[in-house]
Parts: C-alpha cells; sequence; structure tokens
C-alpha cells in the first residue's frame, strides 16, 4: 500500500516502512529552531531536567528576532540568557537581527528536504515549503530535545489538497491558504498533516509555498507539506535526489480527506479583524479607508512579496493619512 | 469538588496570556492577568481544585507553553474541553496539566457550577449527571501519572 509524504518521512528517520497514521513513534531531531522570547525558559527547563550537554550543539539555532530591537529594558535579560547558552554550551548557530527565524531557517540551509525539524514557534510548520516534517512546540519539550535528540510524535492522517491550473493576475498563494483555512475551519486540520499537490503548486516558487505551509497551521495543522523538486533543490543549493523526488503522497496512499481546487476559481481575498477566517473578495472591500498598511512578517515578507507591492504602487503615492511600513523577512531579502 | 469557569470556542493562546506578558521573568508574576481580556477578574476568583471548560479547539495559536502553566500556577484541576489545539494539548501534558477532552460536557454545564472529576475512571460528575472523557493516549498518560516531562525524563534516567 502507498504512503503520504509525512508517512514517508516518518518511516525513513526510523527505519521503517510501515508508520501508520495513529502510531506513537520516537524520532531523531534534524535540527531545532529556539527563538528570543523563549530561550530563558528553555534554559531554566534544560538545567531542570539535569542535562549537562546538548545532544548536538550544530543541530540548535538559536534565533534573536521577537525582540529586536528590544523595546524595554527587561528585554535584554533574553539575550544575555541566550548568550550564556550559547557560552556554554557550545552553539555557533546563533543569528542576531538577520530576519526573522523562519525565514532564516530555510534561507540559511538549516532545513533540507525529508528532514524532522521542531521550533518554540507554531509557524515552525513553514518549512513544509521544501518537504520538512516541522511542527511547533513548547520549551520543556523544546529543553527535553536539547538534551536527547529525540522526540515522540503520532504519526498524523493526511488531507491531501489538490490545485490545478493557472492562477489569475493578482492572486497569489496567500489567497489560496486562506481559502482552505476557511474551508477548514481554525480547527479542521488538528493533529494532520496537510499534503499540496497538484500544477498550480508546482509552478510555485518555493517562497510561495512558503506562505502556504507558514499559514497552514492556522487550520490547525500539524504539517504542511510540498514534494520537493528542482526549484526547492536550487533554493536549498543540493543535488535534487532520488530521496528528494520520492516524497510524494503515492496514489494508493490513504488520506483522511482529499480538497479539489481550481486555480481559476481564486479571487484576491483579504483577512479582516480579528479571526483569520473571517476572509472577503477585495472587491466588496474597495473605497474601505485604511489607517495603516504593514507589508512583511514570516508570511509575507518575501522579494516576491515586496516586488508584487511595488508594482501595484509605481508611480502612486502613499495618502498622507496612511501609516506603510515596510520590513523584509532578511537581511538578504533586504540587500 | 470546584467551580467551573465556562469559555467559548477558538479561545487561543493570546486570550489565556496576553503576548505582552511572556516578557515577565516569572510564571507567578504572569498569572496574575490569565484569561484578563475575556474576564479581569479570573485570576482572583478562581480557586485550586477549579475547572476550566471550553469548547472547540481550546488553546490555538501561538505555542506558548506559559498558557498552560498559568492555569496550572493558579490550581486549575484541569481543562476539559470538546477539543485542543496539538501544542497546547502536548504542553499542557507536558507542565503535568491534565487536559481532557470530553464531547459532551460544554453543552450541559453552566459558568460557576460545581463539578467533580475522577480522572483514573475518565468521567465527571456535575448537577446529578455524568459525563465520560476520551482517554489519554498510553504515552501521554504515563507523562502525567509522573508529574510532566521532566518527573518523567528524570525518572527515566534513575
Amino acid at each position: 500500500m502507498g504512503a503520504t509524504i509525512i508517512e514517508k518521512i516518518v518511516g525513513r528517520n526510523i527505519g521503517r516502512t510501515d508508520v501508520k497514521p495513529g502510531d506513537i513513534v520516537t524520532v531523531n531531531v534534524d535540527r531545532v529552531m529556539i527563538h528570543d522570547i523563549f530561550i530563558p525558559f528553555v534554559a531554566e527547563k534544560f538545567e531542570e531536567m539535569g542535562f549537562t550537554k546538548l545532544w548536538d550543539p550544530d543541530r540548535v539555532v538559536l534565533i534573536y528576532d521577537h525582540l529586536v530591537p528590544a523595546s524595554q529594558v527587561d528585554d535584554t535579560r533574553h539575550f544575555r540568557v541566550g548568550n550564556a547558552f550559547v557560552e556554554k554550551y557550545g552553539m555557533k548557530n546563533i543569528h542576531r537581527s538577520d530576519g526573522i527565524c523562519h525565514q532564516l531557517m530555510t534561507e540559511a540551509g538549516y532545513v533540507k528536504p525529508g528532514n524532522i525539524v521542531f521550533g518554540t514557534d507554531s509557524h515552525t510548520t513553514t518549512y513544509g515549503c521544501v518537504g520538512a516534517f516541522s511542527s511547533g512546540i513548547g520549551y520543556t519539550e523544546m529543553a527535553s530535545i536539547l538534551g536527547t535528540g529525540t522526540m515522540w510524535i503520532k504519526v498524523p492522517e493526511t488531507i491531501r489538497v489538490n490545485i490545478e491550473g493557472e492562477l489569475p493576475a493578482n492572486v497569489s498563494s496567500k489567497e489560496i491558504i486562506l481559502r482552505l483555512v476557511v474551508d477548514l475551519r481554525a480547527d479542521g486540520a488538528t493533529y494532520q498533516a496537510v499534503e499540496f499537490a497538484g500544477s498550480t503548486v508546482e509552478a510555485m516558487s518555493v517562497a510561495s509555498r512558503m506562505t502556504m505551509s507558514n499559514m497552514a497551521v492556522e487550520a490547525g495543522a500539524k504539517c504542511a507539506l510540498f514534494t520537493p523538486d528542482e526549484k526547492t533543490a536550487a533554493y536549498c543549493e543540493i543535488p535534487l535526489t532520488e530521496a528528494e523526488t520520492s516524497l510524494v503522497g503515492d496514489a494508493d496512499a490513504v488520506y483522511a480527506r482529499t480538497l479539489n481546487y481550481r486555480a481559476e476559481d481564486f479571487v484576491p481575498v483579504l483577512a479582516c479583524p480579528s479571526q483569520v477566517d473571517n476572509i472577503h473578495p477585495v472587491a466588496e472591500l474597495a473605497g474601505t479607508k485604511i489607517d495603516q498598511v504593514f507589508l512583511g512578517s514570516c508570511t509575507n515578507g518575501r522579494l516576491e512579496d515586496l516586488q508584487r507591492a511595488a508594482a501595484i504602487i509605481r508611480g502612486k503615492k502613499v495618502a498622507p493619512f496612511v501609516k506603510f511600513i515596510v520590513t523584509p523577512a532578511s537581511r538578504k531579502i533586504y540587500r | 469538588m470546584g467551580k467551573i469557569f465556562r469559555f467559548h470556542t477558538d479561545v487561543d493562546t493570546d486570550q489565556i496570556l496576553a503576548s505582552q506578558y511572556l516578557l515577565y521573568p516569572t510564571i507567578e508574576e504572569m498569572k496574575e492577568h490569565t484569561f484578563e481580556s475575556l474576564d479581569p477578574e479570573f485570576a482572583h476568583k478562581v480557586q485550586p481544585g477549579d475547572f476550566v471548560v471550553a469548547a472547540e479547539n481550546f488553546g490555538c495559536g501561538s505555542s506558548r507553553e506559559q498558557a498552560p502553566s498559568v492555569l496550572k500556577a493558579l490550581g486549575v484541576r484541569a481543562v476539559l474541553a470538546k477539543s485542543f489545539a496539538r501544542i497546547f494539548y502536548r504542553n499542557a501534558i507536558n507542565i503535568g496539566l491534565p487536559v481532557i477532552v470530553c464531547r459532551d460536557l460544554y453543552d450541559n454545564v453552566a459558568d460557576q457550577d460545581e463539578m467533580e472529576l475522577f480522572l483514573e475512571e475518565g468521567i465527571v460528575r456535575t448537577g446529578g449527571k455524568e459525563f465520560a472523557c476520551t482517554k489519554l493516549p498510553a504515552q501521554m498518560q504515563r507523562i502525567l501519572d509522573q508529574g510532566g516531562l521532566i518527573a518523567s525524563l528524570n525518572r527515566e534516567e534513575d
């Protein structure tokens, strides 16, 4: 019988070919990400657990992004604790103000296709864009991985999402994932993996896929996976091997449900306050007065997002009553 | 016996503990602000042994472990909901806070009702009625029984 992408990733990690949803297994962790907000708690729990060394310092990445620049004196406590932890346990992978954690994890080459990665942030699902199983956890669990290098998981069922055809003008992967969150609801994919396939996602850049993997957690998803292809290989700067391309959902794999979309049916939409699934077509909201525009974040701070916005506002001026903030997701994008 | 504090569906971690309080150095300082936006008096009203009861998807949003931690620090005996968000659920078990899926409870109780929990039997009694809860996977039950992940890891080393 065939397997879904997540079943293949977990199976390879533990050397089994019979992995099924619901199995509780202990996986070997390829990489972890901790950000500045939670490092003091991770450090405290790590020592409380009695560990004296990291299982593998090179697999641990610490990123200062939520608190930079520090807005309060107390914020710097997080950097002091983080710096001391890095020093004491011999870590090399630390980023101070290089960009948003999820952008850096793939951009700086920490995550490769087929990897199993955990991070202290719910949007850790982002790395599914390169075909990695990545998910968010709390600081106690992170401390336990730092000591053991392992983590127990329940193998999730998979929701398969097929999207075929060419997206209309002014429609991006953001529209697709917002629509999916509405269709699934805020808990429609809880405990489940989401797997994307079809000609529309094959034509997408890794950056566009990143937006979808990032936001899938808004439907509760444990991870959101794309099959690695030539674009993934170029992005990750690795040769494309059979190991990567075979991370595909088999035709005879068992899915919890399958959703089919036609790319032509998507329209430009906006998520309105205060819930992420409060989605309306832009056409319905045209004419609404705007106070502030923010272009950035781990969901939409990539070069193609900035290019798209630039194309729209070229030759125009920002209205005097509008505050317009642009924040690229990383230094690399800024350059 | 404890009182029920009843909350709606999709209660997110920001509603349990807003992000500005995550920068406080200790859980003890954070706990005063639990559920602040939904019920500013919650931290003062809740007593050790009380329960939080909610509808679907309790604890969605961020990965912050401070959310279950402040509930535990306030003495909340257990959280019972129709369903939980994944990360909150794991975090709660890891710190030793019972999180219990009980599909029928929410629609049959009111805020401030008295309730009794029989964790081992997997049932709750309130208003003369009894409700069955879903059992935890064995792996999680073992961590919870040992008082959380830290206690559990320390035990494995012994």
